[in-house]
This record gives C-alpha cells, structure tokens and sequence, in this order.
C-alpha cells in the first residue's frame, strides 16, 4: 500500500544533457512527478535543464534551476523540508549527489527518507569491490582480475580461469603491456614482457567476442519481481552498450539461455534489495551458456527508457510507485488498463536502436568506438522483422542513410581492419563487404565476431537489393519483388535507386514519387500496428502505434489495428528525430507543448517522431503516437491515413521545416507559416534579395560556384570569411577560413555535403555582438518576442555561446533597430508561428545573419525566463484559435535568465575543445537569478564549471582578447588568486602591473615550471585558454594544455568574454550569497 | 517455396508459404505470445490436435538442438519424443539459424517430422481474429492442390488417450544420497512434459509414470503427481475416477499419513473434477510466458509460464477446498488446494520450459510433504 506519510518528495534531475546521461532522464524524471502527482504528493524539481519538459509548469510543484549537487540540494531540502527524496530518477548525477547526501548525514539531518532502493544498495552496485563480493554470496559470476606477481602465479591463474585471457600490467598507464594469450606459450612471452613494465600483472578471463545482454527488472517491497525487457547487442562485448547497435527482444538465445538470465537477474536484485527498477547486464558466450554479469545500474538509465518505449511498460511511472510503496500487483498496465502491472510484456515485433554520432563536429576526436560512450543521441525503429527494424533505424540516425543499401558508397581505405577496429561507420562497412562481395558472412563474422544470425539478415538485405538491381528498369519491376523489398524495410527511394530510376529522372524525388504510385497501383501499403504490451493477447485502447509492411496476405480488410476517423480534427506534429548536436530536448520540449495546446483546443494530436530518450514519444502525450520514420514517404504514409486538418511543421528543429516543401507540393496542409515562405527564406538566395528589397544588411556573401569566383569575391571583402552550405542546422561542415590555403582544402569538404545546395562564402566580422531574436507572429504581425544577447562575440555557434536574457549590455538603439528590422521581416515572409533571428551588432550597425521560420533552440529558455510560452501562443496561432494577446509590460523582468552550454569533450578522446563556428556542445542549462552574477554562477557551476580554490592559468590570445581580460586579472589577484601565464600572457600581465608567474609550453623542452605537468600535479584549478584565431590546428601547444586540463577534469574556459564574466561573477558573490529561489519565486 | 492458405471456420483465409513439410492439415489454431521456446513448445503434448500461431514474428533463429535422449529415456532438450503440434504458423521464419546447440534448422526437422511450417503470416492479426472469435478450428490447403481440402475435429476427440503413454514407465532418482532416501510418486500421465520428470527426479524423487486411466491405487507410492495434458478435461472421466478413489482411501487414514498430490495444468483441472468442481473453456485461452498469478491470501506474485484452454470454475469448489493461485488478468482460477491435507495444484506450468521458472519450488514443496 502508499505510504501515506509521504507528503512532499524532492526528486533530483540530471543537469545538461551530455554524452552519456541525456534525454532519457527527461523522460523518467516526468514520468516519476506524474506517478506522484497522482497520489496528492507535493513534488519539488532540482534540475538546472530549462529546456526539458519536467522543468515545464504544471508537472512539479516547485522547480529550481539549480546546479544538482550536495551543496545546493542541501539548501533546497533546508527549505523546502521534503519527507522523502528519489535519487533514480536523474541518472549518474542524481545518483552521486544522493549518495554524497547519505554519507554526509545530510538527509539522516533533516528526515528525508530515501523511496525507493535504499542508498546500501547503491553503493553495493557502485563500488566494484562490494559488487563483486555481494555477487559472489549469492555465487553469481562476475568479471574479476586476478593479481599475480610473477609468471608462476599468472600460469596458475590463467589455467584456472580458462583461455583466452587478457593480461594487464598493473599502475601502467595507457594499456602498456597488456594483451590477449590464447595459450600458456602466448602467456609466458606476453606476461614476461609485462613485469618488465610493473611488478605485478593482472589476470583476467577475457570475454572478447561474448554477446552482451541486458535484462531490466523490477521488484517492489513485497519481493514480486519481474523482467519487462532483455536485449541483446548486435555488437559483441568490447563496445559500449549505448555505442553498439541493440535488439529487443534478444534474437540468439534459446530458451534455456533467456530464462537462465532472467532468473539470474531476479536473483540479483533480491540480493541487493533493490525497490523500483535496476538493469543488469552479462556477457554471455557464444558457445556455451557459461555468463559473467558486467554491472547492475540500480536506477532508472538509458536502456530502461529504451526498455520502456521498446515494451510500453512504462518502467519509471511504476519506479516511482513502487517507490511510493506499492506493490507491483496494486498497479494497472497502463496500456490495457485493465491487466496487472506485474507481467511481462510480450512483443509482437523486433525493435532496433541505433547510436547516433556527431564525430564529424570535433576536431581530431579518435573515431574508434570502445568502453567508453561517444554518441550523443540514439534512434528506435519497430518492425517486424529485423531487416525491416534496421534500415528504418539506419534512415533515422539522419546521416543521409536510406537503410542498410542503396547509400552512397563508403570510401574505406582497408575493409578488413574498418571492420576490426569499429567506428561510427562500421555496419556501412559490412554493408560494403557483403556488396562489393569482399567477404561473406563467414568472414565477416570471424573478424567481427557479430553473431552469423545477425549478419545472413544483413546479407538477406544486400540479396533483395541485387535482385532489384538485376531489374533494369522501373517496367520490369514486379508486385511480388516490391512487396518483398517494402516488407523487408525498402524505401521507395532505395527501389528506386536500385533500379536506376534516380539516374534516369535525374533527380531523387522525383524517382521515388514513381515508385511510390507504382506500388500504390499494386495495392502495396503499410498497415499501422499497436505495440499494446501483449501481443493482441487481449484487447487494448492503446495509441501506440508503428507502420510495417507486414501486414498483408489475408481476405479480412487491411490489416489496421486501428480507426481512421477523418473528422478533419486531427493535427499532425512532426518531432525532432534523434539528438544530436543542435538539436536535442528544446525540441522535444516544443513538440510537446505544441501536443499539449493542440489537446486543449479540441483537435486530435497526434506524433511521429522515433526518438526513445524523449518525453513526445511518451504515448500519454498525444491522442496517437506513431513511432516511425520521419522520411517524406513516412510522413506521406500518416497523413493519407489520417486526412489531417493540418500538419505543424515548425516545432521540431530542422527535420520537419526541411520537409515542408515536399509535403507542400502533395497538398498537405501545412499549419501556420506557408512552405513558399520557408523556402524563401531558407533559401538564401532569395532571403537575400528580399533582405536588400526590404533595406536590410547582412554580411557580405557570395554563392560559391568555382573557385575563380571566390577568389574575386574575397579579393574583395578580404579574409576572415566564413564557408557554409545551404540548408543547415548547428554549422555542419561551416567553419571559417583565414588564409587562402585553408580555404581551399575546407571548399573540398564542404561540396561534399550537399550538391542539391550551394556552398556559400561570407564576410566573417570579429568582435561583434551576437543577438537571438525568438518571436511568434500571427499573419506577419508579431505578437511576443524575447530579445537574448550572447555573452560571446560572433564566431561562437549560438549554440554554444552563452545567453543573457534580458540583455544587459545592448544599447537602447541596438533593440529599437532590432525590432524594427524584425518586424519587416516577419510582414515579409507573411510569418503565422515560431521564429528566430539571429543578429550581429557592431556598434549600432546590425546585420542579419539569418532567419528560421521555426522554433528555435531557446524557445524553452525564453519561454520559461518569461513565463510566457511561446509554442503555445504559436500553436493557437497555427491553429487559428483564440489566445490572449501579451502584456507589454511582461517583457520587463526584474532578473536574468542566463543559458550555458554543456560540452562532453571529456567523452570525446582526443578532440580539441575549442569553440568556433561549427557548434560542439550536447546540452545546456538554464539559470535565473536577481542579476547577471547570480545567474552565471548558477549556469555555469550547473555545467561542470568550479570556482578556483587558489590558482588560475592564463593563456589568453592575441592583443584584443589579452586586453579584455585585464580586468579580469586585476580582480583574481585581488581576491588572493596566484595566476600563472604562458609567455605572450605573462609578458602582458607584468606590463600591466598583473603579478604572475611564468609557465612554459609544452614545446619549450627542458624549461620550467611546464605548464603541463602543473597540470598533473594538480596545481592548477582552473584553465583560461583561448585561441589566437578561429584557425583549427590540431596538437598544437594551446591544443595540448586544454586537452589536458579536460583530461584531468580541471574547468577550462576557451572565450575571454565568457571567462572575464565569470570571473567576475565568482569574485563578487561568494556562492552563499546565491539566492536559493524557485522558478515560481522570480515574479 | 509453395503457396498456402490457412481457411479458418469462419472463412477468413490468410496467405503464407510453406516452410516445413508439404501436407494439409486441420487442427484448432490457438496462439502463444511467448518470444522463444519453440522446439519446447512443438513438443509439448499438450499441443496435441492444434495448430500453433506464434505471435513473435522472427522463429527459427537459434536453429534446433538434436533430439537426443538421456540413457533413462528423456529426451535431452525436447518435451516428449516427438513433434505434437499439426503445423506451426509464423510471421517470419529465418531460414539462417545461429546456435552453438543447434544441430538442424526448425524447417529441416519440421520435414522430418512431417510437420507443416507456414511463414509470412500476419500473425497479429490472426492473433486478433482467433482472439474476438475464440479458438476455432482452421484448415491449411495447398494453392496447387485446391481440391485438397483436410477434415479433423478437435472438439470431443480425447488427445489424452493419444498422447499418454501406454504402459508404466520407471525413472530413477538422480541426485539421491546416502542420508536421502529416495521417495517414489505416482504420475499419471495425460500428456507429460519431460520437464516435470526432470524436476521430479533432480529432486531425488523415483517417478512411476502410468497411462492417464491406468488405476495406480493399490501400487506402493509415496506421492501422486497429475501431469499436464491436452484437450478437454471432460474426456479424462477414469482419471477423475482414479484420483477420487486415492482420495477416499487417504481421508480414512490419520492426518499424518496422508499422502500429497500435485497437479498441473490439465493436473489441476482433474483434481478440481475430483474434488467436485466443474471447468469451463476460456473464451481467451492462456498460452504464454507472461501469466501473473498472486498466491490467494499473499502479496506473492509469479509470472508464468501457461498453455491451456480451459479453467476450474472456483465457485463449484467443494467447502474442503479453496482456490490456491489466481490469475490477475482475466480473474480465473490457477491452481486449488485442499484445506486440511496436503493436496495442491496449479494451472500454469511450473516446470516452465518454455517460459519462466519463478514457480518451481511448488516441485519442493511437493518433495518435502512425499
């Protein structure tokens, strides 16, 4: 039964989304106030992410935009006096600081009960050591290394433990001496070798090439447990699991192996007492039923959110219950309604996700995937069978896949080791072996160790596609081939390609659009499926829904588990698709608020968008969720489904607004802003000439179609320029160039990205002032805007620049001219919705640099500063419905909200983490405060930043950066800071009566103190590095000291702009003057 | 691959390809929604007269283990010693299979057995069919042979007398110590899954397995184990008989002396006959691996494993006896035991295999009252 004393709970969120803790916990965070809030408990919310959706009015009763860690959580519960506190809700963050706030007595001190796992638990799953100890009470198998300390001990290990095993040297950094013996010969030479390096070696049972299965289970108070999911990664064990490509359910084990898991698992969590929901994952040998358990995540993580959307058991909702102290039989299958909680679900199809990279964005990043996790978003494809699941998972990841075949052709220098040593790129890689017939599965196997049933489905794929091929034209394509190459995950686009339709019509769109109504004159359509948690075992309501071409081949009608009302009162929102760096949970964020006015004016909202980590996908957000493909054929698919009375295009990021045209011209209505207008200002040609119709600047810029031509136009307008294509979204392949020969060898990458558009040079203008216009406009009227200011100077990517609104610092003229220029543009392009424009402002001369006519990525920030919600109002716009026209005086506001970025270049081995043009963070926070100060500690304390104890290296670029942190320098001396300086800094700093103390660059061999070493030593407590110019060049002095001071975890700021700020603000305001207030107490 | 139609008896017809052996056939289609476990299920004699819909789509991946026996006469990995199931349907069969274990592929030995395979069936939706309309009996014809047309009833044929062994079987104990005396059960076979006879005999425990009507009153036996079996229980009427004989002669002895029984499945449905209940077809019949029952009168849940048709309708249990397990999806009855001595039974399949094996101490409990 609940726990009725339990009357208010503290849940703690996961900060910014990074490499490793992201969107997931978004969703399970909602989830748990949404469990809660219906039992009459008062929830309050310590999460710093202002564009998630659990930061949102309405679904916590009181939210703080806090760093989470001890000491502000401690504060909060000081105030606010919770009766208990859920730490599994926020990920590793939430985890560590609840953990930290057991150990230090804070929550024995104020009486906050833990709900849920108790914190013995975690620590039990934490801390390897207790790990393997309880494991071996319960005698479960677990990964051990045995310490041996000469070659007799290492040969008795290794025999006891079985070939092959991994030996490594121990306190030898970076692998030295170790490797793989598959026999006691191998050991001997290998294991002489490593007490060369170390005195004593580690023995370890190596599980190269095991499958890696994870199971998610439950238990509640009453000890009734049960598994809801088990997946199996296609990548064998080596790579980490949210790196490696994963099905569920598992697909190679039999049923004595699933169930000897299962048990396993249940076994576990009964031993570690786990209350709520906990992964465990094994590593499991191909050859006999032999196991190890890798780790036991005692909380809500991302493969429990994969495990949720895989399932529809809504896993942290009935955490969150069992945690209120429910037993799992007192609880309802939220899908059916009527069945019991305690089951578990049995699946009716296969579901594929798949990683999502951005390793293109960094410079000098190590591509090969391994331990540790590098992707930043993921994507989920249904299907009912596997080839079906994968090439839609393949054309989601939004890396201009179409599936499995038909993609360009990947260009790899050796196949053989491309597969060995994986990268992002690995199944591209089979896809080409098996094409181009360099190995068959067999081989492919033995050098990948990818199970042989996953590969003859791949070759199964590459089959079809050969078959299509073989047909030389679109005439000779058959019903039955086409029904096979749909059912089996074929785009019309691949069909068309494979059978050289692109070719012959020249253009792709085109090609498909034929093969789209031949198909529909054969009668070959996709039917929607329910995913209803039981196989159509019973009879369920539910709204969550998939498209599969499975579903043909009986006399009853179309197979649809579903109604189509065509009562035109349905409206189609388009997400976000994966994350991915520039677009991530902002727009979850809008895609739910929009779902949400479209409910509340009586329409029927519906969602496509495939994306596992967000809250849209939660199928209690709309009236229908359709978990698919956000292609042009998909979406073609829905909408002639549902006769929509409109689609809204505009609030998820890029993906939607690039489609816009192409559903334009199918007649589908398009809410709000018209598709002629998008493309007009899309394309910048034509924004362009109605910019100077209109009287408008921009930076000068020209469209690059030979390099004779740029030469002209750079002779011209001189270097700095900036290179970018057409059509983009967070400046992929945009970079600036300062020299000539830079220019050249950049030009070659960019054409590559996109032939449909052209590439497109512009003046670049140093130190001017960046300006994010967001704004919602009804019939070219604008009705609310939010004027943000960026802390840096132009040439940081507004995504990672740091946002103040409202602006401190602007002159009065800068928003007049800004307004008004807005305003003409906004009549100009006859907007009715979401907007953003971005300008630069030098002086009081203002330039455009561009215009989305979407919503952009600081919607949630200003909406929530303002409390005025933009997607809303742009919704009811969209929607022609009535809406309350806002207040003037709302956009006079007493506070700051200050937007900071979060980077993972800790995640991101090898990469330079210096900010430019092309954006690298992967999530942000948001921080309100009294004044800027306040609000900046807050940001930037939220996104991993510390407050120096003692010392400050400074290495601060050319002259103009050196002068803007002069100041700076004088209040850290001031405040008792030692600074040290590389020579141009230090130089500088004495000239200037700055007292410091000379370190030396990493080239200057044999002088002293090194910079680097400092850095070891830990002597440093913070870095300020900044770059002479916006040049890339890798492993150079600068490139080392701020690699290493992210290596070693020491803040390092790149931007003197964003430094001087900061410092500023840790040097004025101690943080227990930091004002702990709650969103709702900023009025 | 040829051509098939399954023509179920309301004339919905669905169009697949066949997999397995090319032969028509009629049987009752029922469906299982579990995700794996289909050399088990195929096996099981409680399949016996059915054609079985999997409503996982992808069958056939990790290939088939060899169809061994140990040196008492179980089979090593399978149920019984044969295929029982008339034909099998699935979504997507994978010609390729991947399984160290695996010996062949599930459409090779589908052809030894002479079995029909159809693949390429929506199964959801003949899932959502058989589900509105109840278990009904389908044909599957051959689209070259439409003259072809096979007839089979289900309804009113005793599958128990087919499937049930047809003299007595002994199995040792395995596992028996010095300080461990083996105890001895009577198991009456309406259609056994190896599976039980394992998890009797790894307990230390000698089974006597005898044909389902065979009258094991007057042997020497410690305990009496009703086994599972197919079709309907009505059928079994000299089992009902056997069992209420056994449990005459223990109510005359001292309360200690008592000797226990344990059901399952069919096991329990038979007891509950014994004891004077009656049982009832479920319009949705239970076959998965996801069953919730709560323990009556705890806070003790299991999932289960599950394959029947039919259920003990509790209400016309008799006052000595009182419902043991129910399900918490539909309500119904699953399992029974008696109030004073030491007789259970449940309706779902502890002995798993295939499915979840969270309900296997009922076997100990079973042991420890021998």
């Amino acid at each position: 039964m609940v726990d009725k004393d339990i009357k208010k709970v503290l849940l703690l969120g996961s900060g910014a989304l990074k490499i490793g803790e992201a969107g997931e916990f978004d969703y399970s965070g909602s989830q748990a106030l949404k469990a809660l809030r219906e039992e009459g408990v008062k929830t309050v919310l310590i999460n710093p992410n202002i564009a998630t959706v659990q930061t949102s009015e309405g679904v916590a009763d009181q939210i703080y935009f806090l760093p989470v860690q001890p000491y502000f959580v401690e504060r909060v519960i000081e105030k606010e006096r919770p009766d208990g506190i859920l730490l599994a809700f926020g990920g590793q963050t939430a985890l560590n600081c609840g953990v930290e706030l057991y150990k230090n007595g804070v929550l024995e001190k104020y009486n906050v009960r833990v709900l849920g796992t108790p914190v013995q638990a975690i620590i039990d799953t934490e801390d390897r050591e207790l790990f393997v100890k309880k494991l071996d009470e319960i005698n479960v198998k677990t990964i051990k290394s045995q310490a041996c300390d000469n070659i007799e001990d290492a040969r008795k290990a290794a025999s006891e433990l079985g070939y092959p095993v991994i030996i490594r040297a121990a306190y030898a950094l970076g692998g030295l001496g170790s490797g793989f013996c598959d026999n006691e010969e191998e050991l001997n030479t290998l294991a002489e070798k490593a007490f060369s390096f170390s005195p004593q070696v580690l023995v370890e049972k190596s599980l190269k090439g095991w499958k890696e299965i994870e199971y998610e289970v439950v238990r509640d108070r009453y000890n009734n447990c049960i598994t809801v999911c088990n997946m199996e990664n296609f990548d064998p064990l080596g790579i980490h699991t949210g790196e490696s490509i994963v099905i569920a359910p598992s697909q190679t084990l039999t049923n004595s192996e699933y169930h000897k898991l299962r048990a396993l698992a249940i076994k576990i969590i009964r031993h570690i007492g786990i209350v709520g929901e906990c992964n465990v994952q094994y590593a499991f040998d191909p050859q006999s039923e032999d196991y190890r358990v890798i780790e036991v995540n005692a909380r809500l993580s991302r493969s429990s959110a994969l495990a949720s959307k895989a399932t529809g058991y809504p896993l942290a909702f009935v955490a969150a219950k069992l945690g209120m102290g429910y037993g799992l039989f007192e609880l309802k299958n939220s899908v059916t309604k009527t069945t019991s909680a305690f089951f578990e679900p049995a699946l009716d199809y296969v579901v594929c996700k798949i990683p999502r990279w951005d390793l293109s964005k960094f410079r000098g990043v190590n591509k090969e995937l391994g331990s540790s996790m590098k992707s930043v978003g993921e994507v989920m494809a249904i299907g009912r069978n596997f080839e079906e699941a994968i090439q839609k998972g393949l054309r989601m990841i939004g890396q201009s896949m179409h599936g499995f075949v038909e993609n360009k052709e990947l260009e790899v220098a050796d196949v053989e080791t491309a597969l060995k040593e994986p990268t992002d790129k690995r199944i591209f890689v089979i896809a080409k072996a098996m094409q181009r017939k360099i190995y068959n599965v067999e081989q492919i196997h033995e050098i990948t160790k990818i199970d042989r049933w996953f590969l003859e489905k791949l070759q199964h794929i590459v089959d079809i596609d050969t078959q299509l091929r073989n047909c030389t034209s679109v005439n000779v394509l058959d019903k039955e081939l086409v029904l096979t190459a749909k059912v089996y995950g074929f785009t019309d686009f691949q069909i068309a390609r494979a059978v050289g339709l692109e070719k012959e019509m020249g253009n792709m769109h085109k090609a498909l659009l034929t093969v789209r109504a031949l198909r529909k004159s054969y009668n070959i359509l996709p039917v929607v499926k329910q995913i209803d948690t039981l196989a159509a075992e019973y009879p369920a309501h539910t709204n969550y829904l998939y498209m599969t071409y499975s579903g043909t081949g009986s006399t009853a009608k179309p197979a649809h588990d579903i109604k189509f009302e065509k009562d035109n009162k349905t409206v189609i929102v388009l997400g976000s698709g994966a994350y991915r760096i520039g677009s991530s949970v902002e727009f979850d964020w809008c895609g739910v608020q929009a779902l949400n006015t479209i409910r509340k004016s009586g329409y029927r909202s519906v969602m496509i968008n495939y994306n596992p980590e967000t809250v849209s996908t939660d199928y209690d957000m709309c009236d229908r969720l359709y978990f698919d493909e956000l292609t042009f054929e998909r979406v073609m698919d829905i909408i002639e489904l549902e006769s929509p009375h409109g689609v809204v295009v505009s609030t998820g990021g890029q993906i939607p607004n690039n489609l816009a045209m192409k559903l334009d011209k199918e007649n589908v209505p398009i809410l709000g802003t018209s598709a002629k207008d998008i493309d007009n200002c899309e394309d910048r040609a034509q924004f362009s000439s109605m910019l100077s119709r209109i009287g408008v600047d921009q930076p000068e810029w020209s469209a690059l179609t030979s390099m004779d031509d740029i030469n002209d136009f750079i002779d011209r307008v001189g270097f700095p320029v900036l290179v970018r294509p057409s059509y983009v979204l967070s400046g992929a392949a945009m970079n600036v160039c300062s020299n000539r020969e830079e220019l050249e060898r950049f030009l070659q990458l960019a054409a590559n990205v996109s032939a449909e558009h052209p590439v497109v040079v512009s003046k670049f203008i140093e130190h001017a002032k960046e300006i994010d216009f967001d704004g919602v406009a009804k019939d070219g009227e604008i009705i609310a805007y939010a004027i943000s200011e960026h802390v840096e100077f132009a040439g940081v990517h507004s995504g990672d620049a740091t946002l103040q609104f409202p602006p401190q610092k602007l002159y009065v003229e800068t928003m007049r001219r800004i307004k008004r220029i807005t305003k003409q543009i906004a009549r100009e392009l006859h907007i009715s919705g979401p907007f953003n424009c971005q300008y630069m402002a030098k002086d009081n001369d203002i330039l455009v640099i561009e215009t989305n006519l979407r919503a952009s990525r600081s919607f949630p920030f200003v909406s929530k500063v303002l409390k005025l919600n933009f997607i809303d109002l742009a919704t009811k716009v969209m929607l022609n419905v009535p809406f309350d026209m806002p207040d003037k005086n709302l956009f006079d506001l007493d506070y700051v909200g200050i937007k900071s970025s979060q980077f993972s270049f800790n995640r991101l081995q090898g990469s330079d983490p210096v900010l430019g043009v092309d954006m690298a963070s992967t999530g942000e926070v948001g921080c309100i405060g009294d004044d800027t100060s306040c609000a900046l500690l807050k940001a930037m304390l939220s996104v991993g930043h510390r407050i120096p104890k003692k010392t400050v290296l400074l290495s601060t670029g050319a002259t103009k950066q050196k002068a803007e942190m002069l100041d700076a320098a004088h209040e850290l001396i001031k405040n008792g800071y030692v600074l040290y300086a590389t020579g141009g800094t230090h130089r500088f700093l004495c000239e200037n009566g700055v007292e410091n103390v000379e370190v030396f660059w990493p080239s200057d061999e044999g002088k002293y103190p090194q910079a680097l070493e400092m850095l070891h030593e830990k002597k440093i407590d913070m870095v300020v590095n900044i770059p002479k110019n916006h040049t890339a060049r890798e492993l150079d002095n600068g490139y080392k000291i701020r690699r290493a001071a992210i290596d070693l975890n020491i803040p390092l700021i790149t931007n003197s702009r964003l430094a001087s700020a900061f410092i500023h603000a840790f040097c004025t305001m101690p943080i227990e003057n930091i004002a702990i207030k709650s969103w709702s107490e900023y009025k | 691959m040829e051509n098939v139609t399954l023509i179920l008896q309301d004339g919905t017809e669905f169009h697949g390809k066949s997999f397995g052996y090319d032969k028509t056939v009629a049987g009752e289609v029922v469906f299982n929604t579990a995700m794996m476990g289909y050399p088990e299920s195929l096996t099981d004699p409680s399949y016996a007269g059915q054609i079985v819909v999997l409503t996982f789509p992808l069958v056939g991946n990790y290939g088939v283990p060899a169809f061994s026996f140990e040196d008492n006469g179980i089979p090593t990995f399978m149920e019984s010693d044969k295929i029982h199931a008339v034909a099998l349907i699935v979504s997507d069969y994978s010609e390729s299979y991947s399984h160290w274990n695996a010996k062949e592929s599930l459409s090779d030995w589908l052809k030894r057995e002479k079995v029909p395979g159809i693949t390429g069936i929506d199964t959801r939706e003949l899932t959502k069919v058989l589900r509105e309309h109840g278990v009904m009996m389908g044909k599957i014809v051959f689209d070259n042979q439409p003259g072809n047309i096979p007839e089979a009833e289900y309804e009113g044929v005793n599958f128990v007398e087919e499937v049930s062994c047809k003299e007595i079987i002994r199995y040792a104990a395995a596992n028996v110590t010095e300080h461990n005396e083996a105890k001895t059960a009577v198991l009456v076979d309406c259609g056994v899954k190896a599976n039980i006879i394992r998890c009797l005999i790894n307990r230390g425990v000698n089974v006597i397995r005898v044909p389902w009507n065979y009258d094991f009153t007057d042997m020497e036996f410690d305990g009496l184990f009703l086994a599972n079996g197919p079709g309907d229980p009505d059928m079994c009427v000299e089992a009902v008989e056997n069992i209420r004989k056994f449990m005459e002669c223990e109510r005359e002895k001292s309360d200690s002396a008592v000797r226990p029984i344990m059901g399952i499945c069919m096991g329990n449905q038979l007891l509950a006959k014994a004891a004077g209940a009656t049982v009832y077809k479920l319009k949705y019949g239970h076959r998965s691996h996801n069953q919730p029952v709560r323990m009556v009168g705890t806070e003790t849940c299991f999932v289960t494993s599950q394959n029947h048709g039919y259920a003990v309708d509790s209400k016309t249990l008799g006052s000595d006896w009182e419902p043991f397990f129910v399900n918490m999806n539909d309500g119904s009855n699953e399992g029974i035991r008696h109030k004073k001595y030491p007789w259970f039974s449940a309706q779902f399949h502890p002995e798993a295999c295939s499915g979840p094996v969270d309900a296997e101490f009922l076997f100990d409990r079973f042991v420890e009252l021998l």
